[in-house]
């Protein structure tokens, strides 16, 4: 993981890669992804160029290029069918872009498989919450953690080898308690996913994100379906997160939740980026009321 | 929730419930056996020996330990055969239709790696040692399953079992052609026999009662084993108790299998297994390499099909494609996993057992009993036995047919189980995919529920 690894090495890069970013990625590629890789924070985390997915003859994103800053909460709106999830889907890596660019800390990420994507430190959790409902909400959560090492299946069996993963085991299970704890659904860790309520499933995919330690998160609809005190606590969850440093995007049909805690907006429109700022400037923006003509601004 | 109750673990003996004032005799064991896994699987197997004996006990003591002899290698064969398919569709989700096939390569592999290059009759064999033979054999099956595995798994499910399904046919269709068995012969050296099918090399449990491994003299452990249970004790036939030898043999690998996949089964690996069976894209998106994980678990699996083909089919003498490998094989390899419910290795290996012992042997042996004991003549024709309007009649009749009746219990068993516990026997537990306790958070933390 990127974020353990700051060492003396990496200082002289850290400086070159402070304007790294601004730079063409193709002149010199190498250069800026070795750079970008240990740097937690600066430049943007994320940055779409040119993002087009067709299926068929129907366009779903049409050349969307936009950037997430580092440590933000940045809201990603539009009406129904604008192509959020499928932007989504292609940074994620479920989709494959027709077009297009992804760089994640720098790196060129595009047509990576989900998993790849996901162990560079950006994670998803899904609009309709996909929890693992034949598995404790505790095996949820051990199951996020990155290379862990019982997922070789010879350590898992060979007895010589089976301790270290014993003992890494008991570590994991309390940092699974702990995350539970922080999102107040440790009462569950025994309860199979699949007897939770809905919003508790939106708590649990997004603990389970967390335990991945990713970089960033990119949280499809949480709110979706969740009611109004849950919701508050879910916010508060995503605020108190990004005060530790963790990089937000956030897909939401809420207005109000948008404008009242994303620091940036984008807003999306027929595939394609219609307008980019904060929610004041979003607010007042002419083509963004159009597009939502009717809705309460 | 039924999920709530601890899942029972082999480690708790039945001695933890003794002190608790059973109502019964009976009901100390029930529970005792709820408690524990062997207990469960043991109780299970007594009470098949039970009713076995009084099916047979008029016959004499030889046959009552000749049948149950039958019933435990059955037992155990399907059990180690259940495992192994448990891991890939049980906790996995892999639905893998070809294990017959993956059962002929390894027992098929075996005897042609370990059968003499110029045998009195059968093809010729490159006469290697037995254990290289049977690593041969696991490793052939394993390769098999990867081959399999690598294009289909890029597939839907559904392909995955068409393409299982008919590799296992080609695997057989494959053995019984001689034109396979010439080729292989000119190029390799061993052939497979075809429709003939080869002799298996002689079993080396064998070896420990008798000299020269067929009818002739008896070790010191023969003559010792032999003096106590047979011709000179007790009566019961040599070759019954050379088949009691190999049962241990058979319980030992049985044991050895449920270790090992219960160590992968609570293990992260075994998480990331069930979290594919789950949902792939979540595991997928949390950072787990799914496709190499199945492959993982699809050569694991074979391999594990392939020594259970040769612990069952090379310890009976000749192996032939075609009764013996038919897909049918597999249904009932299914069948033992279903009854036992899928997801649990306890339940597998309680699942062969009872699927061999009770629906596979049980209605032809229950059949054969109740025919020995009516007095009457068979009707020709189920028409005759219908319009006679003698239950005694259609009970002879039904008896002596019962080998096509054993499909309609089949049946019937298989929908009762599947109405009243669609699950499986043990289906309701779900086994804890962890290296360590999770019912309990240890100290540090304030205790749950």
């Amino acid at each position: 993981m990127s974020s353990d690894a700051p060492d003396a090495v990496d200082s002289a890069d850290v400086a070159a890669a402070a304007d790294a970013p601004e730079d063409e990625p193709e002149a010199n590629d190498s250069a800026v992804e070795e750079a970008a890789k240990h740097v937690p924070s600066g430049g943007p985390p994320l940055r779409v160029e040119g993002l087009v997915k067709r299926f068929g003859g129907v366009t779903a994103v049409d050349d969307a290029s936009f950037e997430v800053e580092s440590g933000s909460l940045t809201g990603l709106i539009g009406p129904n069918g604008a192509g959020k999830s499928t932007t989504f889907n292609c940074i994620t890596g479920v989709h494959e872009p027709t077009a297009g660019t992804v760089y994640f800390e720098g790196e060129d990420i595009t047509g990576l498989k989900p998993h790849q994507i996901a162990r560079k430190g950006l994670v998803r959790t899904f609009q309709i919450a996909r929890e693992l409902s034949e598995m404790t909400v505790l095996e949820n959560l051990m199951l996020a953690p990155q290379g862990q090492l019982g997922e070789s299946a010879i350590r898992a069996v060979t007895p010589g080898l089976r301790g270290a993963v014993v003992e890494e085991e008991t570590a994991l299970r309390e940092r699974a308690w702990e995350t539970l704890e922080f999102f107040e659904i440790d009462h569950l860790a025994h309860e199979h996913a699949g007897n939770l309520s809905g919003g508790q499933r939106k708590l649990l995919e997004m603990a389970r994100a967390l335990m991945t330690d990713p970089e960033m998160v990119l949280l499809d609809e949480p709110l979706a379906g969740v009611n109004p005190t849950l919701e508050e606590k879910l916010l508060d969850r995503i605020h108190d997160l990004r005060a530790d440093g963790y990089t937000f995007l956030l897909v939401e049909h809420d207005m109000d939740v948008i404008m009242n805690n994303c620091e940036r907006v984008i807003v999306m429109h027929q595939g394609s980026v219609l307008a980019e700022g904060t929610g004041d400037e979003i607010r007042n923006d002419e083509r963004v009321i159009e597009a939502y003509l009717g809705e309460d601004l | 929730m039924s999920g709530a109750d601890a899942p029972g673990d082999s480690d708790s003996g039945p001695s933890e419930r003794a002190s608790e004032a059973p109502e019964s005799a009976t009901g100390a064991l029930a529970d005792a056996a709820r408690e524990s896994d062997l207990g469960l699987v043991v109780g299970t197997l007594l009470a098949i020996y039970a009713v076995a004996t009084l099916l047979t006990f008029t016959d004499g003591l030889n046959s009552v330990v000749g049948l149950l002899e039958t019933l435990t290698f059955l037992g155990l064969v399907y059990a180690l055969t259940a495992l192994a398919l448990n891991l890939q569709w049980g906790y996995t989700g892999l639905f893998n239709i070809g294990v017959a096939g993956f059962m002929a390569v390894g027992v098929y592999t075996m005897g042609m790696a370990v059968r003499p290059p110029d045998p009195a009759f059968g093809p010729p064999g490159l006469g290697l040692p037995l254990p290289v033979g049977i690593l041969a054999g696991m490793g052939m099956a394993a390769l098999l399953g990867a081959i399999a595995a690598l294009p289909a798994l890029r597939l839907k499910a559904d392909y995955l079992a068409i393409v299982t399904l008919g590799l296992s046919e080609i695997v057989r269709l494959s053995l019984q052609s001689s034109a396979f068995d010439n080729f292989l012969r000119e190029t390799i050296g061993a052939g497979t026999g075809g429709g003939r099918g080869m002799g298996m090399p002689d079993n080396p449990v064998r070896g420990l009662f008798l000299v020269d491994g067929q009818a002739g003299n008896p070790t010191p452990l023969g003559e010792l084993v032999f003096g106590v249970f047979g011709n000179d004790g007790l009566g019961i036939s040599h070759s019954i108790l050379v088949g009691w030898g190999y049962i241990a043999v058979l319980a030992a690998f049985l044991v050895g299998f449920y270790l090992i996949l219960e160590r992968l089964g609570r293990s992260p690996f075994g998480r990331t297994m069930k979290a594919i069976r789950e949902d792939e894209l979540v595991a997928d998106s949390l950072g787990k390499d799914v496709n190499l994980v199945k492959i993982k678990v699809f050569v694991i699996g074979c391999a594990l099909m392939g020594l259970a083909g040769i612990l069952w089919f090379g310890s009976q003498g000749n192996v032939s494609p075609t009764p013996q490998f038919r897909p049918l094989l597999t249904f009932y390899v299914f069948i033992a996993v279903i009854i036992g419910g899928s997801g649990s290795n306890t339940g597998s290996v309680l699942g062969g057992i009872v699927f061999a012992a009770v629906l596979f042997e049980g209605p032809r042996r229950v059949g054969a009993t109740v025919r020995g004991l009516i007095d009457a003549e068979t009707p020709s024709s189920f028409a005759d036995a219908l319009v006679s309007l003698d239950p005694v009649a259609f009970l002879a009749y039904a008896t002596d047919n019962v080998a096509p009746l054993q499909f309609v219990f089949l049946g019937l068993v298989l929908v009762f189980i599947i109405h009243r516990r669609p699950d499986g026997i043990l289906g309701d537990r779900i086994e804890t995919a962890a290296a360590v306790d999770l019912s309990e958070r240890p100290a540090g933390g304030e205790s749950d529920e």
